[in-house]
């Protein structure tokens, strides 16, 4: 990855979405979902977004498509290929040169039949190429005229994957796009993003499955409460603990069956009720009074990025 | 897909012998109240008559059976009516058949246009505060809507009567037909003339209902995660609408109005009391107000049928219209 000469497909800067609740008559509450997030994603690569749920994956992409709900405040700012990204730009590259892959089945059309919803509505339909991707994934011929709820839970999500390849977009956002899939699917789904990050493009995998990540991505980062606490290589997240920088990433690592599977104390705070200071900082075990007061700035560490005072 | 037609056959026939229960048990429960009743139908029948001895009433009594237990009674008219002989209406000294298949003419073209009417502008009004919902668009319409569905339906007549039949003189005041004239001789123009205003009346009065829920329909399907797939894939506006709002939102809506037949049954009878419309509606009141038994029963079993076939029209429809129940047995 020449990461250092190229601009990135797509950067977010202190990127914070909240949503605004009304909490009793008069009080107007904040939640905080996305905090002062700070990602950038390379012609080439596939980037693993890993977090648990809760973390604000789903959100990320909303935010970077432009189709949070209404009652959302967006901050921060988001760059594609350097043009900062306004409403009317996000609408113009949706579906075009941003495309996602939705996380779950109900985001089909109950009622249009699948081949037409993965031709999608712009002329003319890429009717033969979507017949070629359908084979490729293993989809019966019938797919094309079955209505989503026809379709196995894996079967929707290699139609969602589909969809989102025929945009032949730039930059894709594959947001939790295998589980359902048996294993040999679920590979080729993958085979066929790092076709396209061969082919310069880049991919945002956003996933909950670790293991998928260390196997496919280029490099991790790791989201928690909202945040981006560690970007790293992949090959520091196979490399263990010792490589990584950020103690959630490391907690993380060991509470993976293949290693220690031991899990961490405590839970991923609530958006409404986030801690002051680093946001990990009630469930770190290196945490100072100064982890509790500031939150800490991002740092490149390593070849990787993380956002913690103890890291080293 | 083959099996489609074998499983509609199914379930019209399930609804076929349904229909046929209920109006045995409508003509039961009907048969007793009307039996309830302090009416006497020897002196309902001799009106027309004129005054009778004590021994010519016992005879007419005898003759119609009025003298058997109820029970009996009940069975005579039950066997009469399976061989479709309603009986002569008392009121017009016809045959309850004949004058309710001749109301029934002129209430199915004023039920339809209202149908008509109320289904396509609740639709509409429903997708419009859908779209624009909590802005100004959707607060207005929604409001009249509520004023509407409150307002008594033979009130909005007097009202629509006042303005536009008196005041205005745009449209007739009453009847189906101008006055004074032939039936042979009154045109097609005549006939949708008188039935405008009445009509209308009873579109008012019924689309609040179909707009109401369409509308919230609209938000849930704006709500839903796959209109938020479509944005992503940057439909928006018209496109966005087209493909995924009015296909879903139409679903609900076309059952709604199959199955609104009884609300609009019930209003055309005041409606058309409103606008002397000679239809089945101001016939059943004329038959109640005039204790005239045959027309009212034969008119009770006639509109239950009526709804019957309107609710089972929606469930057929929904099995060809909604693909998760016409494919399920793929």
């Amino acid at each position: 990855m020449n990461k250092g000469q190229n601009i990135p497909v797509l950067e977010a800067r202190n990127l914070s979405v909240s949503f605004r609740m009304y909490d009793g008559t008069f009080k107007q509450k904040e939640l905080r979902v996305i905090s002062d997030l700070s990602i950038q994603v390379f012609s080439g690569e596939i980037l693993a977004i890993a977090g648990s749920s809760g973390s604000g994956k789903s959100l990320l992409a909303s935010a970077i498509l432009g189709i949070l709900p209404r009652t959302a405040a967006v901050r921060g700012e988001l760059r594609y290929h350097g043009q900062t990204l306004t409403p009317k730009l996000q609408k113009q590259l949706r579906g075009t040169k941003i495309a996602l892959v939705p996380q779950s089945v109900d985001f089909l059309d109950p009622l249009m039949r699948a081949g037409a919803q993965a031709d999608g509505h712009r002329k003319p339909y890429p009717t033969q190429k979507r017949r070629r991707l359908f084979a490729r994934f293993g989809l019966p011929d019938d797919t094309e005229r079955c209505y989503p709820f026809q379709l196995s839970g894996g079967m929707a999500r290699r139609v969602l994957v589909s969809t989102a390849l025929l945009a032949d977009a730039q930059l894709m956002i594959a947001d939790e796009p295998t589980p359902g899939m048996s294993l040999g699917q679920a590979l080729e789904v993958l085979k066929v993003f790092r076709e396209m990050a061969d082919e310069g493009k880049a991919v945002i995998l956003i996933t909950h499955d670790i293991d998928l990540a260390f196997a496919f991505a280029d490099r991790i980062a790791v989201l928690y409460a909202g945040t981006i606490v560690e970007t790293a290589s992949a090959q520091d997240f196979q490399a263990g603990p010792d490589a990584l920088r950020h103690p959630y990433s490391r907690a993380l690592w060991r509470a993976l069956p293949q290693n220690d599977f031991e899990p961490i104390a405590g839970v991923q705070p609530y958006a409404g009720n986030l801690p002051k200071g680093c946001l990990f900082a009630p469930r770190c075990s290196q945490s100072t009074p100064k982890c509790t007061q500031e939150t800490p700035p991002v740092r490149t560490l390593r070849g990787g990025e993380v956002r913690c005072f103890a890291a080293e | 897909m083959k099996s489609t037609a074998g499983r509609m056959l199914v379930l019209f026939m399930k609804n076929c012998i349904r229909i046929l229960s209920l109006l045995f048990a409508v003509s039961v429960i009907s048969f007793v109240l009307v039996s309830a009743l302090p009416i006497d139908p020897i002196q309902q029948y001799m009106m027309g008559i004129g005054p009778v001895s004590e021994e010519q009433r016992t005879e007419i009594a005898a003759y119609w059976g009025v003298d058997k237990p109820p029970a009996a009674r009940y069975i005579s008219w039950l066997c009469a009516l399976c061989s479709g002989n309603f009986g002569t209406s008392l009121l017009y000294r016809r045959p309850v058949i004949e004058i309710i298949a001749e109301r029934f003419q002129n209430s199915l073209a004023l039920m339809l246009c209202a149908w008509l009417f109320s289904g396509m502008i609740g639709f509409l009004l429903g997708c419009v505060m859908g779209i624009y919902r909590d802005k100004w668009q959707d607060q207005v319409i929604r409001k009249l809507c509520y004023l509407l569905s409150s307002v008594p339906t033979f009130w909005l007549g007097m009202v629509l009567l006042l303005l536009f039949s008196v005041k205005l003189g745009w449209f007739p005041v009453g009847f189906s037909t101008p006055i004074g004239m032939l039936d042979s001789e009154v045109s097609v123009w005549q006939r949708l003339h008188h039935l405008v205003l009445p009509a209308f009346t009873l579109s008012l009065a019924s689309f609040s209902n179909i707009a109401l829920h369409t509308r919230q329909k609209m938000i849930d399907v704006e709500n839903s995660a796959y209109i938020l797939f479509a944005r992503a894939r940057g439909e928006s506006g018209w496109t966005l609408f087209v493909r995924h709002g009015l296909r879903n939102a139409i679903l609900p809506a076309l059952t709604l109005q199959f199955a609104s037949f009884a609300e609009l049954f019930g209003g055309s009878v005041l409606a058309e009391n409103v606008f002397s419309y000679p239809g089945l509606g101001s016939a059943v009141s004329a038959a109640g107000l005039n204790s005239d038994v045959p027309l009212l029963l034969g008119i009770t079993l006639f509109s239950t049928l009526f709804v019957c076939v309107g609710n089972m029209i929606a469930n057929l429809l929904y099995g060809v219209i909604d693909p998760k129940m016409r494919d399920s047995g793929e």
